[in-house]
């Protein structure tokens, strides 16, 4: 659902806090969008390998996968973001949260992570800022004639969309995660099985 | 100055690398796990990009996928992590090396 | 057909070897010892005498043939197809091949015979009669093939049976090692034998009889061959014949190759592996007779091992050992005959010696079998009345080695000592006949002091003594005869001319068939100039004078001998005599012991070096998978840490290379 063009006029005419976002169309509205969510999930990653104690960890998480599900609306794949938001950090991370909190870890035995973090923090950062140009410049002069975000058709990204490819062209992996996920449940029960010693 | 579409890949590079150190660097089998989802999250986020720049939907289908994946790796993981803490009382990765020799 | 000879002792071998050497029979089959002597004796002897019969059948046919086709050749496959040299699996059956065969196959089936009362306790009884029918097989194989190769396959093969049969009782290292010795010494002649086929190939572009004699007896082929190739060739044959047919230097091997059971000294060492020297050069006629040079040398060594062996054989106590040196002496004797040309004379001492020491050896294994083991011929006499058949037939086959006139080793001993003197090898000549006195002493104090005189069996021994069993007797028997009429035969023509008969010499009209070249007639000039008949006359003086010497000495003056070898001159000479002139210590001086520092050298250098380069390569590959091994941590983190730099490294090295 989109907001209305006049909308949007009465809404920043009348708010000085938005008017800065919206006075450029939505163009400027995106980009802050997208740095603030930016920021987050790196803010988030950097979080999870920080933090000592695994819950912390698995929280941060949760806020990186948040934000990559906006930033998958940005980019207009709407299906997409929903199904990181349910899937991903509904299913997958309160299962994590799940584990950690069964295995009911004391400060003890979270002792011998030492960190190490100064030297090792500014080897990370030199990496990040190695490929981190690198891969601007790569794709800078790959993508160089598409320096605005293309026009996209109509049905892109929306649930009808995915959904006609998921069973038509790609039925066949989509039936293969099935059985994948059914090997997973079996292995998990063979694995975590509480053996009568 | 609007945000092309290259911003996204250097920012799922960004995370790669983050979550490429998480692996390595730390010894909590759990942090490492999640870690490996940084990456993936990362990997799904360049796919989606793809898909946006080329037009084309596959991206999206083939990042369902990786989610799916993803999940089943996550279980068996999360279940090898209980059977180690039950076996050995710690979650040191490091503890893990009957691979030596 | 003539396969069949040397195919069936092969097919008997297999089935003594195959089922009950190897203890199949016993075993597996579960029978019992008596039924496989039994079977074992059938399929042992009655082989040889398959193939006996079968060379007597071709022997008949032969003789309805005209003398210039007295052959039959049988081609079976080929051997060695390779270009230029192709060698055939080829039979030859002429005159020279079929009386060699005869002798082996006739007196190899007495022997097979005589083995089954010798051998009847002994344990390993149908490996025994393996070994002796795959001799028979080789032996076979020598003197029926049609070229070079094949008789050198022969060659080999009795060899091979020779150091099997010696060192039959390897349990006692000192057998073991006579029978190495024969072995390897048989190996040194042999090499001058493979020579000497390098040769022939060489010049004549072939190694097959028909083809090498036919171009040898072709004079415009033989007008580019310069004379002293030939006398390399003859002399390079020859050396394999002084190691088979144990002549001076290479007879070392011979009297310790006694160590074997006695019917394999008889067969292999009297009667028919010793005389595959004599066979070859009577083959290879065409060759020998055109080098004067080398029948110079021939007949002169042949004539210094003659006189030599006698020498020893004067001192001997062995009865085996006198018998041993008596066989090198006689083989002496025919390679004098065949090395002036005269090759049926040669052939025919070989035919006849067959006879008499084949019965002689059977004798002494008879008188050893009957005194229980001994052999030492001081602790004997007195048996004549004890054993007498065996006592007559050894008397008979002393006689008849003597050159008593009218029995076979006259007339063959006669016809070579004439045939020296008319070629006008004069010195040659008197060595022989002084050797023919010496044999005549030696094997007159050898049955003197076995059979005759005062006894010095020993008491435990005495109460023992019985007759051989008829096994062991008949063929002693039958040799006997054989030595007593066997020399009709061959009586040489002029001794046949004096009581008015034309063409005695049989044997020589059969075998001249196959001679295909007499040698040159060259003229001589005679120191003296004596008739056939003064020859006579001299041969049988010295088989007198040895005689009576050896009754006067050991029959007559029993204390005599003994006072004589301590006499102040003579004790050096006996001693020197009986230690076989310290031949034996000067080869292990001068050969053997450097090679075996040598050998000792050579192993050292190689476990050190050769072995330890091929293990440090082990070793080095070893610390290599060692040291990399340390890249296997088994730390997870670790491997991580390298797959994120790898990337990386990949990721660079791209971009790098894409910038540029």
């Amino acid at each position: 659902m989109t907001i209305s063009l006049s909308q949007i006029y009465f809404i920043t005419r009348s708010n000085y806090l938005l008017f800065p976002l919206f006075s450029g169309g939505f163009k400027r509205l995106e980009t802050v969008i997208f740095y603030v969510f930016a920021a987050l999930c790196v803010a988030g990653a950097l979080l999870v390998i920080t933090h000592k104690n695994p819950v912390s960890s698995a929280l941060s998480l949760v806020l990186t996968l948040f934000s990559t599900a906006v930033l998958f609306v940005l980019l207009q794949a709407h299906f997409v973001a929903v199904i990181q938001v349910l899937v991903y950090a509904g299913a997958i991370m309160v299962l994590f949260l799940f584990t950690v909190m069964f295995l009911n870890l004391t400060p003890e035995a979270l002792k011998f992570d030492s960190r190490n973090m100064a030297f090792k923090g500014s080897l990370l950062l030199a990496v990040l800022l190695f490929v981190g140009y690198f891969a601007a410049r790569g794709f800078q002069e790959t993508f160089s004639h598409t320096l605005a975000i293309p026009s996209v058709s109509e049905n892109f990204g929306t649930t009808e969309g995915v959904g006609k490819l998921l069973f038509t062209d790609y039925l066949l992996p989509f039936e293969l995660t099935s059985i994948l996920i059914v090997a997973a449940i079996i292995g998990v029960v063979a694995i975590a099985k509480r053996r009568e010693s | 100055m609007g945000v092309s579409v290259e911003h996204y890949f250097v920012l799922s590079a960004i995370l790669f690398v983050i979550g490429a150190y998480g692996v390595i660097a730390r010894k909590n089998l759990l942090i490492v796990l999640m870690s490996l989802e940084l990456m993936l999250n990362a990997a799904n986020l360049a796919f989606v990009a793809f898909s946006r720049a080329l037009n084309d939907m596959t991206g999206q289908v083939f990042m369902i996928m990786s989610i799916t994946v993803a999940a089943a790796e996550v279980a068996v993981g999360l279940a090898l992590v209980v059977a180690v803490y039950a076996h050995r009382e710690s979650l040191d990765i490091d503890l893990l090396k009957m691979l030596k020799g | 057909m003539i396969v069949w000879i040397i195919l069936v002792p092969l097919i008997g071998a297999l089935i003594n070897g195959l089922v009950f050497a190897t203890g199949f029979y016993k075993k597996v089959l579960g029978g019992d010892e008596h039924t496989e002597k039994s079977i074992v004796n059938i399929v042992g002897c009655g082989v040889v005498l398959i193939s006996a019969l079968i060379s007597t059948y071709l022997f008949v046919h032969l003789l309805s043939l005209e003398p210039e086709n007295r052959q039959m050749i049988q081609m079976l496959f080929e051997w060695i197809p390779s270009g230029e040299f192709t060698v055939s699996f080829e039979l030859l059956f002429d005159t020279l091949s079929c009386v060699m065969a005869l002798i082996v196959t006739w007196i190899g089936f007495f022997i097979h015979v005589y083995s089954i009362g010798y051998m009847h306790h002994d344990e390993s009884y149908a490996k025994y009669f393996t070994y002796l029918n795959i001799f028979i097989f080789f032996m076979l194989i020598l003197v029926l093939g049609d070229s070079f190769p094949l008789m050198f396959v022969g060659w080999e093969g009795v060899g091979l049976a020779s150091y099997l049969l010696i060192g039959f009782w390897y349990g006692d290292p000192e057998k073991a090692y006579a029978g190495r010795k024969a072995f390897i010494v048989n190996r040194i002649g042999d090499f001058g034998f493979i020579l000497g086929i390098f040769l022939i190939f060489f010049v004549f572009g072939s190694v097959n009889y028909q083809d090498v004699f036919g171009k040898a007896l072709d004079p415009a082929f033989m007008s580019a061959v310069p004379a002293a190739v030939m006398t390399a060739i003859a002399l390079l044959l020859f050396v394999g014949a002084v190691g088979k047919s144990a002549q001076i230097p290479l007879y070392v091997w011979l009297p310790d190759a006694m160590a074997g059971p006695t019917p394999v000294s008889a067969l292999i060492h009297a009667a028919t592996m010793v005389t595959a020297g004599v066979y070859m050069i009577a083959r290879c006629n065409a060759i020998y007779s055109q080098s004067h040079t080398a029948q110079v040398i021939i007949v002169t060594i042949a004539a210094l091992t003659a006189f030599f062996a006698a020498s020893i054989a004067l001192t001997q106590n062995d009865i085996k050992k006198v018998l041993a040196y008596s066989t090198i002496s006689q083989l002496g004797y025919m390679f004098m005959g065949i090395g002036i040309g005269a090759y049926t004379a040669g052939l025919f001492h070989l035919v006849t010696h067959a006879f008499f020491k084949a019965l002689l050896f059977l004798g002494s294994g008879s008188v050893i079998h009957a005194l229980s083991g001994e052999q030492d011929i001081r602790n004997m006499g007195g048996l004549r009345r004890l054993i007498p058949v065996t006592a007559i037939t050894f008397l008979v086959g002393t006689l008849a080695i003597s050159g008593v006139p009218f029995l076979s080793g006259f007339f063959s001993k006669d016809n070579i000592l004439g045939a020296v003197y008319e070629g006008g090898y004069t010195i040659q000549w008197l060595i022989g006949l002084i050797t023919a006195v010496l044999t005549a002493l030696y094997m007159g104090r050898l049955y003197l002091l076995t059979f005759e005189g005062k006894s010095s069996v020993s008491a435990s021994v005495k109460d023992q003594i019985h007759e051989s069993p008829y096994t062991m007797t008949i063929p002693l028997i039958i040799l006997a005869v054989l030595s007593i009429f066997g020399g009709y035969m061959g009586v040489p023509e002029f001794m046949g001319e004096l009581v008015g008969i034309h063409g005695t010499n049989l044997f020589d009209q059969f075998v001249s068939s196959s001679i295909l070249l007499e040698p040159v007639e060259t003229v001589v000039h005679h120191l003296l100039h004596l008739s056939h008949v003064t020859l006579i006359l001299f041969s049988i003086a010295a088989a007198v004078i040895g005689i009576a010497i050896a009754f006067y000495l050991y029959y007559m003056r029993p204390l005599l001998p003994g006072k004589i070898a301590e006499g102040k001159n003579i004790e050096p000479v006996y001693k020197g005599s009986l230690n076989k002139w310290y031949v034996d210590e000067l080869y292990d001086y001068i050969i053997v012991q450097p090679f075996t520092y040598l050998s000792n050298l050579a192993s050292y250098f190689d476990l050190k070096y050769i072995d330890g380069s091929v293990n440090g390569v082990a070793g080095v590959v070893k610390e290599m998978a060692l040291t990399l091994r340390a890249a296997q941590t088994g730390v997870l983190r670790g491997y991580a840490t390298l797959m994120a730099l790898g990337a990386i490294a990949i990721l660079v090295f791209l971009i790098v290379w894409q910038s540029f």
